[in-house]
């Protein structure tokens, strides 16, 4: 029974994972508690193995050591199960250049076995301003279409934990702000979101806890109130993180 | 894995020129070889496109699997096989729907290298079952070197690097009984030519063609296909296990 209260407890529970690429350790400890339905930002420098993380939670990398639970599913020995409870969005765009947008979002739809899937893929093109672009191939798109195409293929289907990573990198101003309005919405319907992001406000916007990866560890976590009160006399989150990040060089 | 056949499918569809190239090479040999050198080539009886079509649709599968390696490697640089996996498929499906994707895009080019063959003169004797062993063989012989060309995909770095493997299959029916009968090759050479797979297997198919029983080469030629697909399965799990 304790397996099906700890799924009942967090979306995702990490616990002392640590990852090395040969020499380089990236991960050296990392604990992270997700409660369902919430939004949680993962802020870190560049390298700092937020990447790294997102792939040991959605099984395309093995960790070294520790556990990692996601929808109550070791990532280790239950994948399977882990894969159909998520949806992954990777840093870089991943769209088939030779199928249309279309094209690419009906495949989504098939291959997690939807009913209807040519309706899916039209509601979708519409909510990421992708309708007029639908027919044409993902290859011809710029690179913010392309960024819209590939959020908007991952949230085909409704799992129940969905990582991003750096969703708006990218993406202009009114193209970000429909990402962020489909995060919420996919909050409000109970769906627990995991985001990477380089920008702050993002952060201060839309998750409701934030953590910051640094030096191979999650340094702290907490709400941005929380967070802010670590650093009274910082302002905003940007003067938290630098004060954080830099008082540990 | 139906719906990543089909994907993977029209990308050959969209991209027809890969089954133009994957013919069009063996197609140019087999001009030269015909009507430049076959008239200087003792090789038996009959025409001599008839001796020389095995070999061609074997330089025709080797240049064509080298379409696999391309395309996977398109896919693990554009991150697409990453949310594959990410997704609850199956992990293989990936890799199976690129190896029959070979299969089906080569065996189109096989039928228009064929047919150029017959429009030169070739004639076959072969019946129904004859014709079915020759497609039985060479769909395995492809399906065994497309997963050996799963290997660079996987592990290249760069796209040349991908696709550069199949230059030397395309130049092992040369040093085998192919183009020319083995018997005139220096002693060491001739050793190789004998005992490499291509000769085993052009020498089945032209046997099958001949309308004459395919003789206990085939099954030199079935063991080598296996043994090939065998081992490079197995390379190319491994090396794809080491990405994770
Ligand atoms: N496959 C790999 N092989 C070797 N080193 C790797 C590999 N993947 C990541 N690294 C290293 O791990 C460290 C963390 O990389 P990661 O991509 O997780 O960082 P990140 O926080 O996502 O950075 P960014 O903000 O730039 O996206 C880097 O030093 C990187 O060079
Ligand atoms: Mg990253």
């Amino acid at each position: 029974m304790m397996a099906g209260m700890s799924a009942s407890a967090a979306a995702i529970e990490v616990r002392g994972v640590r990852k090395s690429f040969r020499e380089v350790r990236v991960l050296r400890g990392v604990d992270l508690e997700v409660a369902r339905g919430s939004i949680v930002a993962l802020l870190g420098s560049n390298g700092a193995g937020k990447t790294t993380l997102v792939r040991i939670l959605s099984t395309l990398l093995r960790a070294d050591e520790g556990t990692v639970r996601v929808n109550g599913f070791d990532v280790r020995t239950q994948g399977g199960d882990v894969r159909r409870s998520i949806s992954l969005t990777g840093q870089f765009a991943a769209v088939d250049e030779i199928l249309t947008g279309r094209e690419n979002i009906v495949m989504m739809a098939r291959l997690r076995r939807l009913k209807n899937p040519g309706r899916i893929a039209d509601q979708l093109l519409r909510r990421f301003s992708l309708a007029d672009a639908g027919g044409r191939r993902a290859g011809a798109y710029s690179g913010g279409m392309r960024r819209r195409l590939d959020i908007a293929m991952s949230l085909a289907g409704d799992p129940p934990v969905i990582f991003l990573d750096e969703p708006t990198t990218g993406l202009d101003p009114e193209g970000r702000l429909e990402v962020w309005q489909a995060i919420r919405e996919l909050a409000a319907a109970g769906t627990t979101v995991l985001f990477t992001t380089q920008y702050l406000n993002e952060a201060e916007q839309l998750a409701d806890r934030i953590a910051i990866l640094h030096d191979g560890t999650i340094i702290v976590t907490g709400t941005l109130d929380e967070l802010k009160r670590l650093r009274p006399a910082a302002k905003t989150l940007e003067d938290v993180f630098l004060d954080l990040v830099g008082g540990r060089r | 894995m139906i719906i990543l056949l089909g994907r993977s499918l029209r990308h050959v569809l969209r991209s027809p020129d890969t089954i133009v190239t994957t013919a069009i090479t063996p197609i140019a040999m087999m001009l030269l070889f015909v009507y430049v050198l076959g008239g200087a080539i003792r090789a038996g009886d009959g025409a001599y496109v008839d001796y020389l079509l095995p070999g061609i649709l074997i330089v025709t599968v080797a240049s064509g699997i080298s379409y696999t390696a391309y395309r996977l490697f398109l896919d693990l640089r554009s991150g697409i096989f990453d949310r594959f996996q990410s997704m609850p498929i199956a992990r293989s499906a990936v890799l199976w729907a690129h190896v029959l994707t070979s299969v089906v895009a080569n065996l189109v080019s096989l039928v228009v290298v064929v047919l150029v063959a017959v429009v030169l003169g070739f004639r076959s004797s072969a019946g129904v079952p004859a014709w079915l062993a020759v497609a039985g063989i060479l769909i395995f012989f492809t399906c065994a070197l497309t997963w050996l060309a799963v290997l660079p995909g996987l592990t290249a770095r760069t796209i040349d690097g991908a696709s550069a493997f199949a230059y030397p299959l395309v130049f092992l029916p040369f040093v085998s009984s192919a183009f020319v009968p083995t018997g005139t090759m220096p002693g060491p050479v001739r050793a190789f030519a004998e005992n490499q797979p291509v000769t085993s297997i052009v020498d089945t198919l032209r046997n099958l063609f001949a309308g004459q029983p395919a003789g206990s080469g085939i099954w030199t030629a079935l063991a080598w296909c296996g043994g090939i697909l065998i081992v490079a399965y197995v390379l190319a799990t491994v090396a794809y296990r080491r990405r994770i």
